[in-house]
């Protein structure tokens, strides 16, 4: 068994192909990405070294840490979201007939490209002829809001398909988290007369914990690249008012063509994600972490 | 599915049929019934304006039917607005990639969990921190890599890039189920003289055939969907695929809504048709890819 199993040939030729396809296109390109960082650079001609430049010019660019704000604001929604996914994952548990379509149903926005999601919010954001002003319209309010071209509230706008898009991610996820919740636990907490909501905040929240963790991670670091819904929406205007990290440094690489600077804020979301990462792990660490399989 | 009979019963019995907790479950189907009338709504209204011309959109209710549907509206995109090429670009880079990355996945999967050697720890480290990579820190080199190597504007930067960014979940959706999968066929074809190949292509590569399709299916949304790799790779419009085409076309045509709603249904059906027809794969898929971060 082992002496077939250990086939060191075999092994290579399996494994080798995969390898170097990550290594070459996702290991080496993020060491570059700090690399160019310290280059100044137009990404056709020769490139000069500026030392930490790019870098010291990121912390004092306001326009960058605008973006930022709009990062981190969005992170903090998608994490607060989370909250209101979890009620509806609990009433979804709570032995509802026809559980397995709903959570399907909610599902569907999360399958489709960002792209054709925002396009179709345009349409429904559309100051006279969207949909939901439409509907605002006929419930009697009469200022309709210019959802996207509003510099105060565009991000606030964004921020629903967002929510629209993801719902039935994070649903599903808390949903197969509680339903592995051992039912014994739940009936003996009622036999001693514990009411749903004191089962709910007592028992099933808390061992669903390190899944928890993980949908803060998920949302916290996906808010923090997002890109495509926001640059096909807003471009990141009007004026900066919806320009988030990654499409600040998209417009700096491919628009500004300061490819060095644009390395710079690359390399800067990539240890913003680590970090962030490894802080909510840390923050979040249970002191025992419960088994309930 | 037992656990959920099980509780279903308990609670009939616990709960009888008294009358609050008739209301109560009324309430708790009222909100689920929220949820999923605001996540298919959009949908439908976009399915129903892309069957209106502008004048209907603009002077009928939101949610009324035309007098008509207008499927010509179809037709004028598909055969005017380059949709019908870059949607046959879409099948056939996304089935390439596909096949490629489950072939690769399945090799380093069976290797690192079938086979033995050192450094098997590490490798699958590597391929699980690529979970955590954001793409945007790779875009800029690999935009100059595909630069110096002339693969800008041709497939193979797509292609290439789908494959090695979709291994690592691949390989993390496989990794639990050839977890579970029982070694003694492997073994006894061991004894039998059998090689490592052809236990691989013949044992267990068929023994994985539902997390394939689960893995398949996944690999599929994702590239399907995906933006910003082919909106910086690819500047022709030979090999653009529907995600940016569609933005192309939307921005040629802005003030038809009729074409627009067209265009975004025809780039949204094959992920509608796969829902319907494989809705509990999918499912699958997303729970078990969820568990990263």
């Amino acid at each position: 068994m082992n002496k077939v199993m250990s086939n060191k040939s075999v092994i290579a030729l399996y494994v080798i192909p995969s390898l170097l396809l990550i290594l070459a296109l996702i290991y080496m390109p993020i060491l570059l990405t700090g690399y160019y960082g310290l280059m100044k650079w137009d990404g056709v001609g020769k490139m000069s070294f500026i030392g930490l430049h790019n870098y010291t010019e990121l912390i004092r660019d306001e326009l960058f840490w605008n973006s930022a704000k709009h990062s981190f604001l969005l992170a903090i929604f998608s994490t607060l979201s989370l909250v209101v996914y979890l009620i509806v994952a609990l009433v979804l548990s709570a032995q509802i007939r026809g559980a397995n379509t709903f959570r399907k149903i909610y599902l569907i926005p999360m399958l489709l490209s960002s792209v054709a999601i925002a396009q179709l919010w345009l349409k429904i954001f559309h100051p006279t002829n969207g949909v939901l002003n439409h509907i605002l319209a006929s419930l009697g309010i009469e200022h309709t809001p210019e959802w996207l071209s509003n510099p105060s509230i565009v991000l606030y706008a964004i921020f629903i398909p967002i929510l629209w898009q993801y719902a039935g991610f994070y649903i599903l996820i808390y949903y197969a988290a509680l339903k592995n919740v051992p039912s014994s636990l739940i009936e003996s907490a009622r036999i001693d007369g514990a009411s749903p909501w004191r089962i709910a905040l007592s028992i099933r929240i808390p061992l669903i914990a390190e899944v928890m963790k993980v949908t803060v991670v998920l949302a916290v670091v996906g808010s923090l690249k997002y890109f495509d819904l926001i640059y096909v929406m807003t471009g990141g205007g009007p004026n900066g008012s919806s320009e988030v990290m990654a499409s600040y440094m998209y417009r700096k690489a491919f628009k500004e063509y300061d490819f060095g600077y644009a390395s710079a804020i690359g390399f800067f979301l990539l240890l913003i994600c680590l970090v962030m990462t490894w802080l909510i792990r840390r923050a979040t660490v249970t002191k025992d972490s419960i088994q309930y399989s | 599915m037992q656990i959920e009979t099980i509780e279903r019963k308990t609670v009939t019995s616990a709960k009888g049929s008294k009358l609050p907790g008739q209301i109560g479950y009324g309430v708790l189907y009222l909100v689920l019934a929220v949820v999923a009338v605001i996540q298919v709504f959009p949908l439908l209204w976009l399915l129903l304006f892309s069957l209106k011309n502008n004048e209907e959109i603009f002077n009928l209710a939101p949610f009324a039917l035309p007098e008509r549907l207008r499927w010509e509206n179809y037709e004028k995109v598909w055969t005017q607005g380059h949709i019908s090429a870059y949607f046959f670009n879409s099948v056939w880079m996304t089935v390439v990639s596909v096949a490629v990355t489950i072939l690769l996945a399945s090799f380093v999967t069976f290797a690192l969990t079938r086979m033995k050697w050192k450094l098997q720890s590490f490798i699958l480290g590597l391929f699980m921190v690529g979970l955590m990579i954001p793409v945007h820190s790779t875009l800029i080199p690999l935009f100059s890599l595909f630069t110096k190597t002339h693969l800008t504007n041709h497939p193979l930067s797509i292609i290439l890039t789908y494959i090695t960014f979709n291994l690592p979940i691949t390989i993390m959706i496989m990794l639990g189920f050839y977890y579970t999968l029982p070694r003694e066929v492997e073994e006894a074809a061991v004894m039998d003289g059998c090689s490592v190949n052809r236990i691989f292509f013949s044992i267990t590569l068929p023994m994985t055939a539902s997390v394939l399709s689960t893995a398949v299916i996944i690999n599929m949304i994702y590239n399907w969907n995906e933006f910003i790799f082919v909106n910086t790779f690819i500047s022709s419009d030979k090999f653009k695929t529907l995600t940016v085409g569609i933005q192309n076309f939307i921005g040629q045509y802005t003030t038809d809504w009729g074409a627009i709603g067209a265009t975004l249904m025809i780039s949204i059906l094959p992920i509608l048709l796969a829902f319907v027809l494989l809705s509990n794969r999918i499912v699958e898929g997303i729970a078990a890819g969820s568990v990263k971060g």
